[in-house]
């Protein structure tokens, strides 16, 4: 399948500061795709670029096989909700309808007036009273109403409350099904990701460490413990993510490429959590290092 | 029409748990041939769930020849599963109490209980296959 981002050797400067250095990726379509990372990763930066909110310094970015924000036919295909889902805290619910049917030729009022009097907003509020889930479901219409083929979400439930957020999860799917969008929206809260992504990306430092279809992720990952053992003695197909060990005990978790038949280890399965973490903390390097005994303390 | 329900700390992969349910739903008489299930859609927003889990879900169910797809209406119960008479559950529970009961006399706590029951259910299964 086609990719609606790929990205080659990408890079963006702050200064003399790079907020995204390298940066080499590919997201397939037809995905709702979730995009992970420490804060500082680069992950704010590269959805920045890919809807061309910034140009890059290095490399190349290409969105739904063009450049981002290129012209109007760009622009029409894209739909984006910048963190926090900002509005016009003066405008009216109704006058964002109306913006967004002036600045979109594709733009589908009736699908935007009904996600509104379904979501019972009204179209005379003011969009700087609204609460944070309100603002953030009106930004969803103007997104969605638009009629994008990719739809590229930055953060889009972070502030919100678990109710709020769910609900905004529900239409965000909703229209993910309805619309045959492909989607990609980054966020920490990986208990959401598992139910609404089934393709996975995470980004630290840049650096892609680890992407791939949700499932096959889960599959092929697996927590290992027994006896404790020298890492270069492990067999082969087997790639640690992460390890720690104390006197009498190895802990792993690693990458399988087929089943692992040495009965020393007792195999469980991992969640997509402390699969995510467990990438993450190797990108982090060796500050953890000394802290051996965590997991098996835990 | 049925309604799904996720449990997310089950570690039983989301579309699984659909398809679970479905023949569950099937044993317990709750669909019948003929039946609608959920809409895609409307698992979706139901859920906060990714489309293709629901759709992975059904065509499974398609695959086992529990329903079918029609294009552009929906998908409908086509196969039954053979539907456990409550009757037969009163005796089979129990037989289980008393084993259990024998299990407490000999010692066993409850975890050592659920992995008794656990593997010997595993490898009982395994010998089904084989």
């Amino acid at each position: 399948m086609s990719a609606v981002i790929e990205a080659d050797r990408l890079g963006k400067r702050y200064r003399r500061q790079w907020a995204l250095s390298d940066c080499t990726l590919s997201i397939p379509a037809g995905h709702v795709v979730g995009l992970v990372g420490p804060n500082g990763a680069g992950k704010t930066t590269l959805l920045n670029l890919a809807v061309g909110l910034l140009a890059p310094d290095a490399g190349t970015i290409e969105v739904l096989g063009g450049i981002p924000a290129a012209g109007r036919a760009e622009l029409s295909r894209v739909g984006f909700l910048a963190q926090d889902s900002p509005a016009y805290a003066g405008l009216s619910v109704a006058d964002h309808l109306e913006l967004g049917a002036h600045l979109n030729r594709g733009w589908d009022a009736g699908l935007a007036r009904g996600r509104v009097e379904r979501l019972d907003l009204d179209p005379r509020q003011k969009a700087g009273t609204l609460s944070g889930g309100q603002r953030a479901q009106l930004a969803l219409t103007l997104a969605i109403a638009k009629r994008p083929e990719l739809l590229i979400l930055d953060e889009p439930v972070a502030s919100l409350d678990p109710l709020a957020r769910r609900e905004f999860l529900q239409d965000l799917m909703e229209a993910a099904a309805e619309q045959e969008l492909s989607v990609v929206l980054s966020s920490h809260l990986i208990a959401d990701l598992e139910r609404v992504c089934d393709y996975l990306i995470v980004l630290v430092g840049s650096r892609v460490r680890v992407a791939g279809p949700v499932e096959e992720l889960l599959a092929t990952h697996h927590r290992l413990s027994g006896p404790r053992r020298d890492p270069a003695t492990l067999p082969d197909g087997l790639e640690v993510i992460s390890a720690s060990h104390t006197d009498v005990q190895t802990t792993l978790l690693a990458r399988t490429s087929g089943p692992v038949l040495d009965p020393a280890w007792t195999v469980s399965q991992v969640g997509l959590e402390d699969l995510v973490l467990a990438y993450m903390s190797q990108g982090a390097g060796r500050r953890r290092r000394d802290n051996h005994h965590l997991e098996v303390q835990k | 029409m049925i309604e799904f329900h996720l449990d997310a700390r089950s570690g039983v992969a989301p579309y699984m748990q659909l398809i679970h349910q479905v023949r569950q739903a099937l044993r317990l008489g709750l669909l019948h041939e003929g039946d609608q299930l959920p809409k895609v859609k409307d698992v979706v927003a139901g859920l906060a769930i990714n489309p293709n889990t629901v759709l992975k879900a059904y065509r499974e169910l398609e695959y086992e020849g529990l329903v079918a797809a029609r294009p552009g209406i929906g998908t409908f119960v086509t196969g039954t599963l053979d539907v456990v008479p409550q009757a037969a559950h009163q005796p089979l529970r129990r037989d289980l109490q008393r084993w259990l009961s024998k299990a407490r006399r000999a010692g066993l706590d409850d975890e050592s209980i659920e992995a008794l029951f656990a593997s010997t259910f595993r490898s009982a299964s395994e010998e089904d296959i084989a």
